[in-house]
């Protein structure tokens, strides 16, 4: 059984930590990241995946994350490493697997069988551990949307940046240029799918001005979240993401506005001098539950 | 388990610890170096020796050289070394049985 909860859970702010390093996986819950993403991919060594492993499998049973939800990104299923990857997420009990290098819905299929199979094995709930897709490729954005409707674990897709910009044919520009596309038909797709979308990673940390930026811009574009490379980035991700009072305010104004009005049969009305109706319910909503998650609401609309 | 040859996991960097083992022919020898050794040297040695019993290694050289690991690093790290030196690392690890 999928937990419908724990899929749609709050993913604003998603930090990438090395397997390999001890000290990294050690208490990164002290910046309070909504998710963390243990690496057994790039970040490991191809002759420490083995070792990387053993690390993960003890954090994962032993470190109390405190909330903070453990995703693993591992290996690509056209490498050894994968299926023993698979093993340890699922016996270790990871919330998350990240599925690198996404191409199609097979892809997925293919993990999710051996997840399936592993849970099996290690007599877990089948559904306990859930699976997320990182696009990376031009095939894997053009696909997006299969990819989004692939599995009932599938909590959504990531933009990986490095290697879709390397597959278009050109690079990472700091100005978004390079990845609008990719953007906007992912986030597309994941919403047309009821799956969540999350940016990828903002590598320059010594301009937190153009990270604030992008940030703003790919929640404008109405992204769940981001990829992080250090724990800098949090607080403004969490920032950007999390309504502001006056926004929880005017949203409680429209629900209650609208569920008032819709019972004395009026449409369309004013609220703070601009135009209501209907079509703004959804979004008032989503403020509010958004704000509920983030913890900064706590009336009972949402 | 019994060990092929020698083998090693983990780094000398903060939070780690370096451990490498030999086949032996007479039981376990356990040399720890720690920068807490006074505080914690007798739960490294205990963490190790117990990593040792659950995957039945009878005979061993055990060299460990503590950085600062938490426990859960430092049976990685035995477990990690142990499963090198019997040729065995990569598939098939038997996650919540004897690697617990």
């Amino acid at each position: 059984m999928i937990d419908e909860s724990k899929k749609k859970r709050l993913r604003r702010s998603m930090l990438f930590l090395n397997c390999q390093k001890p000290s990294l996986i050690r208490d990164p819950y002290v910046y309070k990241p909504d998710s963390i993403m243990l690496d057994l991919e790039d970040a490991v060594a191809e002759n420490q995946k083995d070792a990387a492993r053993f690390s993960l499998y003890h954090a994962l049973q032993e470190i109390n994350y405190r909330g903070v939800e453990r995703v693993v990104r591992i290996n690509g299923i056209d490498t050894p490493h994968w299926q023993e990857d698979i093993r340890v997420c699922v016996a270790g009990g990871c919330d998350v697997i990240r599925i690198p290098k996404c191409t199609c819905a097979n892809d997925v299929a293919i993990v999710e069988e051996a997840v399936y199979n592993a849970e099996k094995e290690f007599g877990k709930e089948e559904g306990s551990v859930l699976l997320m897709a990182a696009l990376e490729s031009c095939l894997g954005v053009i696909n997006a949307f299969e990819i989004c409707k692939s599995s009932e674990r599938l909590i959504g897709v990531a933009l990986s940046g490095g290697d879709y910009t390397k597959d278009l044919q050109t690079h990472i520009t700091f100005t978004g240029i390079e990845l609008a596309g990719a953007r906007q038909q992912m986030i597309i797709a994941a919403r047309a799918a009821g799956v969540q979308c999350f940016d990828t990673v903002f590598t320059n940390l010594d301009d937190m001005e153009g990270f604030e930026a992008e940030t703003e811009m790919i929640k404008l574009m109405g992204f769940d979240g981001k990829s992080l490379v250090n724990p800098r980035q949090i607080p403004v991700v969490h920032k950007v993401f999390t309504p502001t009072k006056k926004e929880i305010i005017t949203a409680e104004k429209i629900v209650r506005e609208i569920d008032t009005k819709k019972a004395l049969g009026i449409g369309v009305f004013t609220v703070d001098g601009k135009m209501i109706d209907i079509a703004f319910y959804d979004g008032a909503k989503r403020t509010l539950m958004l704000a509920k998650a983030a913890g900064v609401y706590e009336g009972d609309l949402v | 388990m019994e060990l092929l040859h020698a083998a090693s996991a983990g780094t000398m960097e903060s939070s780690d610890a370096l451990v490498t083992v030999s086949p032996a022919e007479n039981g376990i020898s356990l040399s720890i170096t720690s920068p807490v050794i006074h505080q914690y040297g007798e739960q490294i040695k205990k963490v190790v020796l117990e990593r040792l019993e659950a995957l039945e290694v009878k005979n061993a050289e055990i060299t460990v050289v503590d950085k600062g690991a938490l426990d859960c690093t430092l049976k990685a790290r035995v477990e990690g070394a142990v499963f090198r030196a019997c040729d065995a690392a990569d598939a098939g690890i038997p996650w919540g049985g004897a690697v617990k």
